[in-house]
């Protein structure tokens, strides 16, 4: 892997470059309040088992558990031709505020290599059950808001014709681009026989300026590598990993449908969900055009915490 | 209102940026909060009602399909089926059921005759589709196997006894434990 590029392919922005980063700054104070607002979360409650889905870009139609919130965190490592390699990270919290509706909170950031470490946006999704039991497939709504930079680089969708050139503009110039959009999307997802297979057909508004409605896809499949739980606690036990396969792209926008100028990827995909609460994830991506990037290297690692719900309301006063 | 403060971010230098950046993961947390909040008050209303409202709950029971409640388990026999249905128990469904599936303010007690009397077919129904409205989600995540080993082990809890108040499981595990 190329983990260190060879130089900044604009030097003119490359003194200018460190000046925007968090540290030292009002959002750093932020941060650290942030985290610790998050860990007397996690402190006054009580961890969760859930048995979590391996994938990181396709959704399938299972929501968060009521009252439950999970902290997660990912990372993408890219390779950039004409450009430098990138680790974008984002934060979700995840909060199942009912059996039919999951809202989560995004922050986004990335570290372009001999560039710099910007924080990139914030994300808002809402998932809401459509119907009620389970059926031959299952959809869900998605709804979310994003106002990230052009910087954004955690690649958690890829629509319209997004393809790895954009990425290639050093963080200085791509951070004055300010996009507020409004994404949907129709997830569809089925469970058989311990087969998990999920489509998700995203569109896609960017609010500022007149750009047209962007398109994109993501499915997957996956299983579990046991079926039946084994009756002792175990941390290696095949049920606790569940592996699959996921793909996603772009396909054009409203004026120009279709594969032309887009990007798309193929990632297997593999979760172990410990007993003590914690899931992890890893999933290495490939290119398979030239317009996307050859590899993305993703990982994420996160726990589910019970009680939050009640939590707040006693912290707020509310009656036991 | 949005389009005003981008362009003002837009004609700042990098420096000043951050502020901005500031400002709104300021005000975002804040509406998440208060979003979290508002849903999670909701949820806990709708729990209360839930706990309150058990005989309604356990009409759920009976809307099983007649195909689906007449489903026998493929794991009656297996020797380990409750001491695994007891550990996912635990890991999944013990958070709202209660430890000893006894019941509480989120979820409805799993002793009560309505549950021990139902077939292995109508639990394994109700695990599979959950009841969404009434804040139990569904477990079909859970393979099938996980879920028919659940099932054994709710069947294996027996009734409530009317005082104390274990069921037979429980007391046999808590005899063994002292």
């Amino acid at each position: 892997l190329n983990m260190v590029a060879s130089s900044a392919p604009f030097p003119e922005y490359a003194s200018r470059s460190h000046s925007g980063t968090m540290a030292g700054s009002g959002s750093a104070r932020n941060v650290i309040l942030f985290l610790l607002l998050l860990f007397f979360l996690a402190a006054w409650s009580t961890p969760a088992h859930a048995q979590e889905s391996p994938y990181i870009v396709t959704y399938d139609h299972y929501l968060e558990e009521p009252g439950n919130l999970e902290v997660e965190y990912f990372s993408t490592f890219g390779t950039q031709r004409g450009g430098n390699d990138f680790d974008a990270f984002w934060s979700e919290l995840e909060y199942g505020a009912t059996a039919w509706w999951t809202t989560e909170f995004y922050l986004d950031g990335q570290t372009t290599f001999n560039d710099s470490t910007i924080f990139t946006g914030f994300r808002w999704e809402n998932r809401i059950r459509l119907l009620q039991r389970e059926h031959f497939i299952n959809p869900v709504l998605y709804i979310e808001y994003e106002q990230t930079s052009g910087a954004d680089k955690i690649l958690k969708e890829v629509e319209g014709h997004d393809v790895e050139s954009d990425y290639a503009i050093p963080n200085a110039l791509a951070r004055k681009e300010h996009d507020h959009e409004l994404e949907s999307k129709l997830l569809l997802s089925r469970t058989f026989k311990g087969w998990n297979v999920a489509e998700n057909t995203i569109a896609t508004k960017n609010l500022t300026g007149g750009n047209p409605w962007e398109f994109g896809y993501a499915m997957g499949f996956s299983r579990p590598l046991g079926l039946k739980a084994s009756a002792q606690r175990c941390n290696f036990c095949p049920e606790n990993f569940i592996a699959g396969v996921e793909m996603y792209g772009g396909l054009g926008d409203r004026y120009s449908f279709g594969l032309h100028d887009t990007s798309h990827y193929l990632a297997p995909v593999v979760a172990w969900n410990l007993p003590s609460d914690w899931t992890l994830r890893l999933s290495p991506g490939f290119g398979l055009n030239d317009n996307s990037h050859r590899f993305l290297l993703r990982w994420g690692v996160s726990r589910e915490f019970s009680g939050i719900g009640e939590m707040i309301n006693r912290f707020l006063g509310g009656r036991q | 209102m949005i389009l005003r403060r981008n362009l003002a971010i837009t004609e700042e230098d990098d420096g000043s940026t951050m502020h901005h950046w500031s400002y709104w993961f300021a005000k975002w947390t804040t509406i998440f909060l208060i979003v979290f909040a508002a849903a999670s008050t909701s949820a806990r209303t709708k729990s209360s009602r839930l706990a309150n409202e058990d005989n309604s709950v356990y009409a759920e029971l009976g809307k099983a399909p007649q195909k689906a409640a007449k489903r026998e388990n493929p794991l009656q026999d297996d020797p380990e089926a409750v001491a695994a249905g007891e550990k996912l128990f635990a890991l999944h469904c013990a958070e709202c059921h209660g430890e000893m599936a006894e019941g509480g303010r989120k979820a409805p007690s799993l002793l009560a005759d309505p549950v021990q009397q139902a077939t292995p077919g109508t639990l394994f129904w109700i695990l599979t589709n959950g009841v969404v409205r009434r804040g139990m989600p569904v477990w079909s995540k859970l393979p099938e196997p996980q879920r028919w080993q659940l099932v054994r082990y709710i069947e294996s809890l027996g009734p409530a006894p009317k005082s104390p108040r274990k069921g037979r499981h429980q007391l046999e595990n808590l005899s063994k434990k002292h």
